[in-house]
């Protein structure tokens, strides 16, 4: 634990409006760990992807990727210093073919996923690249989300709950997925409520409940805290 | 002499090609309005006025500076394309977090501004500008006369559009457009400088505007208030093409055009009121625009 984290969350506060959602959330991820928050719908895992990101504006406190302080960067300088995000409504865009989506992304890096890695990895999204992006199915879409990232070199993956509302045999294709990047020595911070997708690929757990951090634990006692994430998830 | 239903066909090919004069400024104006509302979601009334200093700067260049027309054809966009930039950083980006109105507001203020000061040195009398002498005179097709002028008009016009349209559809840059166009947050979270982005374009808009001024110099007279005569047909165009869509924009430019030639030579009394016409009934049938998308 004496190792410095790569991203670096301290006494995090943020608001939406008048609305104070997240209550001092401190968050550390080192290099190559897969790092999974989990909590209830509502509880803020969200909130700290954009606020962390920078989509939502309105914070205080510390955010720091490699001891460079993010939070007064300009939106479009987050990306530049290597953090990547793919967000839970996938954000692909409709007046553009796969292709283009998966292009759209500066790189940010010389040392991203070349398209032919990328397709490779992907089959589908090669044999759908001249596609509009909205036409492919949630599972494809969502692969698209996380290939448009890879492409750009990002070092830290901000991914948002990844296997909403898809099938099993899909959510099983995301999971070799992200075991393959973590291979790769990415760096990831994932956003789920489905703990036993998680379990395969964390290596530590956070728990958040109305915005603050309840709880942090390594992967491997998960089994240890099961009561605690069924209270705090309701499952 | 030969009629076509009972009309003499040089009075039906004259009237065709000033509906397709008219319909390259249309396209032209209302390609530019599109782009801007596309991504900045402003609606720029100070369109017919960046159209009318497009004009004035071929003028002045021509009768202060001795720069004619050839290089007007860049200089011009270049100059309102650069207003146009100092504008957006300075006054359009502090209202794009507000309602959409104040920017509808302050674009159309500066539209007045602009064509006051205009009609305050110049007067509002039309002023001259001779087409260039390589295309003066005309051509004889054998079933009209066609000169020369107009007839680049409409071809230089066509090659603007479909420049534009290959631009937005077809290069990156375009790419960043259409993404920032639906989700422009997004866009900037994946580190495309969207600010920049959104100057950019309006200086773009603008200077389509000024390319059009340019091009109508010869034709129509050079006068403040020639854009302000224009703009409320070209809105007219923007919303029977769809709000934002560049391909509807143009196509809807240059038929409605003809159509109001046409107009003009079956039914003279309705032509200045057919393109409103037509936006009624598109607006009761598709209230998005021919090819707008719901949203």
């Amino acid at each position: 634990m004496t190792e410095a984290p790569l991203l670096e969350v301290r006494g995090l506060n943020a608001w939406y409006g008048e609305s104070h959602v997240l209550h001092g959330v401190d968050l550390d991820i080192r290099e190559g760990e897969t790092v999974t928050l989990l909590g209830r719908n509502g509880a803020g895992k969200t909130t700290t992807l954009r606020a962390i990101m920078g989509i939502l504006r309105r914070r205080e406190g510390v955010i720091r990727l490699r001891g460079q302080d993010l939070l007064n960067l300009p939106l479009h300088r987050v990306a530049q210093s290597g953090l990547g995000y793919v967000p839970e409504e996938r954000g692909i865009f409709a007046s553009l073919n796969v292709a283009e989506n998966l292009m759209l992304p500066p790189a940010v890096a010389d040392n991203g996923m070349s398209v032919d890695e990328i397709y490779r990895l992907f089959p589908n999204l090669y044999e759908r690249r001249t596609s509009q992006g909205t036409k492919l199915s949630g599972g494809e879409q969502q692969m698209l989300a996380i290939a448009r990232i890879l492409r750009t070199g990002a070092r830290v993956l901000l991914l948002d709950e990844p296997t909403e509302g898809l099938a099993p045999v899909i959510v099983q294709r995301i999971g070799d997925v992200l075991v393959e990047l973590k291979e790769r020595g990415m760096t990831i911070l994932l956003v789920e409520q489905n703990f036993r997708f998680a379990r395969k690929v964390a290596d530590r757990f956070y728990l958040m409940e109305d915005g603050r951090m309840v709880n942090s634990f390594p992967g491997h006692q998960l089994d240890a805290n099961m009561d605690q994430l069924h209270e705090v998830l309701g499952v | 002499m030969s009629t076509i239903f009972g009309i003499p066909a040089p009075a039906l090919y004259g009237q065709i090609l000033i509906g397709l004069i008219n319909g390259s400024f249309y396209a032209l104006l209302s390609l530019g309005l599109a782009v801007i509302f596309g991504l900045l979601r402003v609606i720029n009334f100070a369109h017919g006025a960046q159209y009318m200093l497009g004009a004035f700067a071929a003028y002045l260049l021509l009768n202060y500076a001795g720069i004619g027309y050839w290089p007007a054809l860049i200089l011009a966009p270049l100059i309102v394309g650069a207003v146009a930039v100092v504008i957006e950083r300075t006054m359009l980006s502090r209202l794009y977090s507000i309602d959409p109105l104040y920017g509808l507001l302050l674009t159309f203020g500066l539209a007045l501004i602009f064509e006051g000061m205009f009609r305050y040195w110049f007067g509002a009398a039309g002023k001259p500008y001779a087409p260039p002498a390589q295309l003066s005179g005309g051509i004889n097709l054998g079933f009209m006369f066609l000169p020369i002028y107009r007839g680049w008009v409409v071809v230089a016009s066509l090659v603007i559009c479909i420049g534009t349209w290959l631009l937005i559809e077809k290069t990156r840059l375009g790419a960043y457009l259409r993404a920032a166009t639906e989700n422009a947050t997004l866009v900037q979270a994946f580190g495309v400088n969207v600010p920049r982005l959104l100057t950019l374009t309006y200086g773009l808009g603008a200077g389509l505007a000024a390319l059009a001024g340019v091009l109508a110099a010869p034709i129509y007279q050079v006068s403040p208030l020639m854009g302000s005569n224009l703009i409320i047909i070209v809105f007219a165009v923007v919303v029977v093409g769809g709000m934002g869509s560049i391909l509807g924009a143009i196509v809807t430019g240059y038929v409605l055009g003809v159509l109001e030639g046409l107009t003009k030579v079956f039914y003279p009394e309705a032509s200045s009121i057919v393109i409103f016409v037509i936006m009624a009934i598109v607006l009761l049938v598709r209230p998005a625009g021919l090819f707008g998308r719901e949203e």
